[in-house]
């Protein structure tokens, strides 16, 4: 009897965490989730080791902006908020380049006041489509056919550039003086780069928010560097748990009825913990007390 | 190889060079030497081509190809990378896998076999000693099959025993025929040892042999202050005047 009720509760439990498969919303929705997790996971892994964690929450910002001053002027949102991306991200680059400043001022200063321009538009012209929270935050609900062939065509040309140019862009990322003066188009890889992440931030931001990508693109990131020493498993790890966070957290997002930008981060959070733990007691079982230089 | 014509260049706060003219030849194994800011790193980019000329020209035989081997104090040793993916990265011009092929990999195990890095390829670049870190990048250097390697202070912070194993490898490598630039502050550990020296101070003081140009007046006028040169078992060794240098000023 206990054994029948327990296999009833089980069974109850699988329908419950099936249920929100019937609705296409929400499959398009884990779908999106899973699909943006894997790819702001291996996006993640170069903006994390060139230090510019900060620029996927400085690009989302400036992207709203973005998104803003293309429903005033009556473009399409999505192409006028990724030419504004683009924009953001190259000036940025040029700043560096030009300019004795460290690419976290540089990325402080333009994509914040690209931001406030856009908020401005959007205080005199009002909000040009989906609701500011859905934006912000991100919301299920709001997944649109549109957003999954944009996550699927980002993720595909984002495979093809790391596949074509994986050693450029690890050369650049590791040794950009070395590898300019060995024959790397280093400011070609790098401006490709730009670009490939305002898509990304741009494609995620319906199911992240704007003020949740950032965690998106560095936490798989940062839990795959404390996994492996080789740079090829950082990129296979952090797309695995940038696509397992968006799964769980999605699904979490629907049964807690809480937003699924927080809930996919607490998920990666989750995974930094443990990977936190089991990497200090894998160091102190090894004997590693750390390497001066 | 390469050849400068008054090369002048600067960043914006006066010459770091000035009228600087130099020859790489092939089959050369050539010490820069100078004082901290007297441009020797900026005179290895030069050559390299990574700075721009103010006023003169850099002119690099068509087609040469170049390695260069930074300090290790540039690099960034928390970097996920292997041995192996450090040396393999090389190999990026063009149209590459992103994996090493297996003719690669046999590459790869013979240069770092010849560098005495074998059995090495899976390990973190930052799980090495001092002078394996400094091969590796030399490996990777020659990954590229580089006719002519720059390296910037390959000497750094390396202990005497490191630092001549390092001696000896650029030594057996340039008698293989490598062309190799070097920069570096080690007058007795290393440049002493080098056949051909320039001196360098904003401008060229001397380009010789050590016999030629490790002297008191163009080492004075190098670094600014009065050195010694003392014969000690066949070697020349140099010695600065610290004393010298306080009585005249002092005067």
């Amino acid at each position: 009897m206990l054994a029948a009720a327990s296999g009833s509760a089980t069974g109850m439990l699988g329908v419950d965490l099936l249920r929100p498969f019937e609705f296409e919303f929400f499959r398009n929705g884990v779908f999106v989730a899973t699909l943006a997790g894997a790819l702001c996971g291996v996006v993640g892994c170069y903006v994390v080791l060139r230090n510019m964690s900060y620029i996927g929450h400085g690009l989302s910002h400036a992207i709203f902006g973005g998104y803003a001053v293309a429903g005033l002027i009556g473009i399409n949102l999505f192409l006028g908020a990724g030419a504004w991306g683009v924009l953001t991200a190259l000036t940025i680059g040029a700043i560096v380049r030009r300019r004795p400043i460290g690419s976290d001022a540089a990325i402080g200063v333009v994509t914040t006041s690209a931001f406030a321009f856009g908020l401005a538009v959007i205080q005199i012209y009002g909000s040009p489509g989906r609701n500011a929270d859905a934006l912000l935050f991100g919301n299920v609900l709001g997944v649109t056919w549109a957003d999954v062939w944009l996550i699927v065509g980002v993720s595909i040309g984002a495979l093809a550039f790391i596949f074509v140019a994986y050693r450029q862009l690890l050369f650049t990322t590791f040794d950009a003086e070395v590898a300019r003066a060995t024959g790397v188009r280093t400011t070609l890889i790098d401006g490709l780069l730009m670009v490939l992440l305002s898509a990304t931030v741009l494609a995620t931001m319906n199911v992240m928010g704007v003020t949740l990508i950032a965690a998106n693109l560095v936490v798989p990131a940062v839990v795959a560097r404390m996994l492996t020493d080789s740079f090829a498993r950082m990129l296979l790890y952090a797309g695995v748990i940038g696509a397992v966070s968006g799964f769980v957290g999605m699904n979490a997002s629907y049964h807690l009825d809480v937003a699924s930008g927080p809930t996919i981060v607490l998920t990666a959070a989750v995974f930094f913990i443990l990977a936190f733990v089991a990497g200090g007691s894998f160091r102190r079982r090894a004997g590693v007390v750390g390497h001066a230089h | 190889m390469i050849e400068t014509v008054g090369l002048c260049v600067d960043y914006g706060a006066g010459d770091v060079l000035t009228d600087v003219d130099l020859t790489v030849t092939k089959g050369d194994l050539l010490g820069i030497v100078g004082p901290s800011g007297s441009g020797k790193s900026t005179l290895l980019k030069a050559l390299l081509g990574s700075v721009d000329a103010r006023l003169g020209t850099v002119t690099r035989r068509d087609g040469l190809s170049v390695g260069l081997v930074p300090q290790v104090e540039q690099i960034d040793w928390s970097f996920p990378v292997t041995v192996a993916e450090c040396v393999g990265m090389a190999r990026a011009r063009g149209w590459r896998t992103p994996w090493i092929t297996k003719a690669e990999r046999v590459e790869i195990d013979d240069v770092l076999d010849r560098l005495g890095l074998k059995g090495l390829g899976k390990r973190h670049i930052r799980d090495l000693s001092g002078g394996q870190q400094q091969r590796v990048f030399l490996a990777r250097a020659l990954f590229t099959d580089a006719e002519v390697i720059f390296l910037d202070e390959p000497t750094s912070g390396l202990d005497v025993r490191t630092r001549h194993e390092v001696l000896h490898l650029l030594d057996e490598l340039n008698q293989q025929g490598l062309t190799i630039v070097l920069t570096t502050h080690d007058l007795n550990g290393i440049a002493a040892h080098l056949p051909r020296i320039v001196c360098l101070n904003t401008r060229v003081i001397g380009v010789g042999s050590p016999e030629e140009v490790l002297v008191p007046e163009v080492l004075e006028q190098t670094y600014g202050s009065p050195m010694h040169i003392l014969e000690h078992g066949g070697m020349r060794v140099v010695v600065d005047s610290p004393l010298q240098l306080v009585e005249d000023q002092g005067a």
